[in-house]
């Protein structure tokens, strides 16, 4: 049974449709949006499968297996993190004392190994994108962790279980975290490299940023990551901000669940739509003049009410 | 930091035409700029040359993918002063809506590539597809979406009927309407307008000391059109507004020409509404009396002229060629020094260049060592260096002479 729930339900299998159809769900809405027809359901799977088909070219100068591994790094990290996160029901695959930190690690891997794959890459394009994903990476990083861990203190919890379960019995608590819930969903955008946020790999200025060397089989892996890295870090915000209906049963939760990543995933997509990208300075000012900010005043927030609640 | 030099072109994502930009880098601020142009070069003055005078009409028209009608106008424009021709009314008339027309697709077309330099791919979507209006109405009258042939030696080749009038005025009014919510977008988008504002500075001294022209000029409050200052066609029969603005980035660029896409709108109303009756040409001699002219037109991306030398035969003596472009490089190094690489693309574009208009052969700063060949010279110089390489394709060509005898 635990083998069937790591590679099949709610294990990589299921991952791996859920990114591929919510890359699909994107792609059409962020299409639409545009007065464009986007592409058919299959398309993220046919590119994938077009992308495995691919000759894999790398380069002379580069760290042969560092680039090879990067790909599969970043997808095992992102894989990793999921079966600490509950998804439908109040129980994660896998739960202890402290998880919630081990995600937000796990999460954290994939940027880093965008910046080695473009570092070991050696071209010019890579460098300069690899350096801008860490630039990045320090600007939203600090907003993300202080935002999403803010309803950890408030359940007084470090499980994300407990944190749910938590929730469940004091739903309107949730409420108060929504400033944090916006602040998750902007840095979210930086995390996933997304415009405004997409300044690691503007194509007008560096082409592809890291990816720039990747091709082939190594290429569809990053890719594929990246997709998944949407639904676990979409759970993940979910698990922490939208916990309802995870008393439901089994098949009803599971739609609920289904609705609420779509959600993320439609904020993610009108954002980008509606926005020009920044450059990396002005990125850097917003994350810290403004998301930083909101983020600490809802851990106060937070501190101020659980001192309420537990006295 | 040390200084970094980065390519951007002969090919990158953001150039839609072949050009090398080599970027100096302090960090991410750039420290200078170098440009080698000329991979478009096609010698088409040259070839002007060896072709009759209608003939080189339709490969002026070919110069530009965008801005056909510009060359066209500029070079017959030129002509028919050599020939003495007085256009018919009607004819200065549909020439002139056709440059209006050109003059929105192009601006229009400029928009979505700068809105997609800056990762704003929405706005890109939104005004390529008004852009079709245009497009369409271009195909209906000339046959054409780009190079419409609608310029003949002493008017126009294409008359329009009532119902094309109608229909164009029809789009008119929606392209106004859209247009109407970019100017808004530019100017309340706050993405946008962090991208846009207060790069790729160039003072208003600077832009005249550059000699930049068109919209690039007026954007640093430089007052200057040739619609106006030098009215030809049927422009100094329709009443508009010169767009000028003193934001001198690109920002300014970009309300430069929103504010013309407005104008050209109100041209075409009163292009359409006193549009005379009577022929659209006149009958053109073959022969050009020798001479020479100059004429001067405002393309969409600034002043465009043609020069015209002509020996009394039915061929030009010779045909040169500024187009806006041109004029527009120098100050693009001005603009770019001290910006961030991030916005090295949206100040390249903010221009519009359009590099094969402009290319032309130049002769570089020689190396040591280098020559100049003759053509016969570098014939033989190829031919002594592949039978230095072992290849001799002199004995290839009599091997395959005598071996094609003996098939026969």
């Amino acid at each position: 049974m635990a083998l069937f729930n790591i590679f099949i339900f709610p294990g990589i299998l299921f991952l791996v449709v859920a990114g591929l159809w919510f890359e699909f769900v994107d792609r059409r809405m962020y299409a639409r949006m545009q007065h464009r027809q986007g592409p058919p359901w299959f398309q993220p799977l046919a590119d994938f499968i077009k992308l495995i088909a691919k000759e894999t070219i790398i380069p002379e100068n580069a760290n042969r297996r560092l680039f090879v591994s990067m790909p599969v790094v970043a997808l095992t990290a992102t894989i990793s993190a999921f079966f600490y996160i509950p998804l439908w029901s109040t129980h994660a695959l896998y739960s202890f004392q402290g998880d919630s930190i081990v995600v937000m690690y796990l999460l954290t891997l994939p940027t880093l190994t965008f910046f080695l794959a473009g570092w070991y890459s050696t071209s010019l394009y890579s460098t300069i994108g690899a350096v801008r994903s860490l630039t990045q990476f320090f600007a939203y990083e600090i907003p993300l962790f202080m935002a999403v861990l803010a309803p950890a203190m408030l359940a007084n919890d470090w499980s994300l279980a407990g944190i749910a379960t938590y929730f469940t019995a004091h739903p309107l608590l949730a409420l108060l975290n929504v400033p944090a819930l916006g602040v998750a969903l902007v840095t979210l955008l930086g995390k996933l490299e997304r415009v405004p946020f997409d300044i690691p790999e503007a194509e007008t200025e560096v082409v592809a940023g890291a990816f720039t060397e990747y091709t082939g089989r190594h290429l569809a892996l990053f890719r594929l990551a990246i997709d998944i890295e949407v639904i676990v870090a979409g759970s993940l915000l979910v698990a922490m901000f939208l916990p309802f209906g995870l008393a439901l049963p089994a098949w009803l939760g599971f739609l609920v669940y289904l609705l609420k990543i779509t959600f993320v995933v439609a904020v993610i997509a009108i954002l980008r739509s509606i926005m020009a990208r920044l450059r990396i300075e002005q990125m850097v000012n917003f994350c810290w003049k403004i998301l930083a900010p909101v983020a600490l005043a809802q851990l106060l927030l937070n501190l101020v009410v659980k001192g309420f609640l537990h006295s | 930091m040390s200084k970094i030099t980065i390519p951007l072109g002969p090919q990158h994502p953001a150039l839609k035409e072949p050009a090398s930009f080599k970027i100096t880098l302090n960090g991410e601020e750039i420290y200078s700029m170098d440009m080698r142009l000329g991979y478009n070069h096609r010698g088409i003055e040259k070839a002007c040359e060896e072709r009759t005078y209608i003939q080189g009409l339709y490969l002026i028209e070919r110069i530009c993918g965008i801005c056909s009608h510009s060359h066209s106008t500029a070079y017959i424009q030129a002509l028919e002063e050599l020939a003495g021709l007085q256009v018919p009314k009607r004819g200065l008339y549909i020439r002139t809506l056709i440059a209006e027309l050109e003059r929105i697709h192009s601006h229009l077309l400029w928009l979505g590539v700068a809105a997609h330099e800056v990762g704003f791919d929405t706005l890109l979507m939104y005004a390529w597809r008004d852009r079709e209006l245009v497009m369409d109405h271009l195909a209906e009258i000339g046959g054409n979406r780009v190079n419409y042939a609608v310029n003949t030696l002493g008017g126009v080749r294409r008359d329009l009927t009532p119902a094309e009038i109608a229909h164009i005025l029809k789009d008119v009014d929606t392209l106004e309407e859209r247009t109407k919510y970019y100017a808004q977008v530019a100017t309340e988008e706050s993405t946008l307008i962090a991208r846009l504002s207060k790069i790729g500075y160039l003072s208003k001294t600077d832009a005249e000391l550059l000699g930049a022209v068109g919209p690039t000029a007026r954007a640093c409050s430089v007052d200057r059109d040739i619609r106006r200052d030098d009215p030809y066609a049927a422009y100094g029969d329709v009443q508009f507004k010169v767009c000028v603005d003193d934001h001198c980035d690109v920002y300014g660029r970009v309300l430069v020409r929103v504010g013309e896409l407005m104008e050209s709108y109100s041209i075409i109303r009163q292009l359409l509404k006193n549009l005379p009756d009577g022929p659209i040409a006149v009958k053109a001699p073959r022969r050009i009396p020798a001479g020479e002219a100059i004429s001067r037109y405002e393309a969409p991306r600034g002043e465009d002229c043609h020069y015209v030398k002509a020996n009394g035969t039915d061929k030009p003596e010779r045909v040169k060629i500024r187009a806006p472009t041109l004029a527009n490089w120098r100050a693009v190094r001005k603009m770019i020094e001290g910006n961030y690489l991030a916005d090295a693309p949206i100040i390249i574009a903010a221009i519009d260049p359009c590099f094969s208009c402009t290319d032309r052969a130049i002769e570089l700063v020689r190396p040591a060592g280098a020559a100049t060949l003759t053509w016969g010279a570098l014939r033989q110089h190829g031919i002594d260096w592949y039978r230095k390489q072992g290849l001799d394709f002199a004995d290839l060509n009599k091997k395959l002479a005598t071996q094609l005898g003996r098939v026969k």
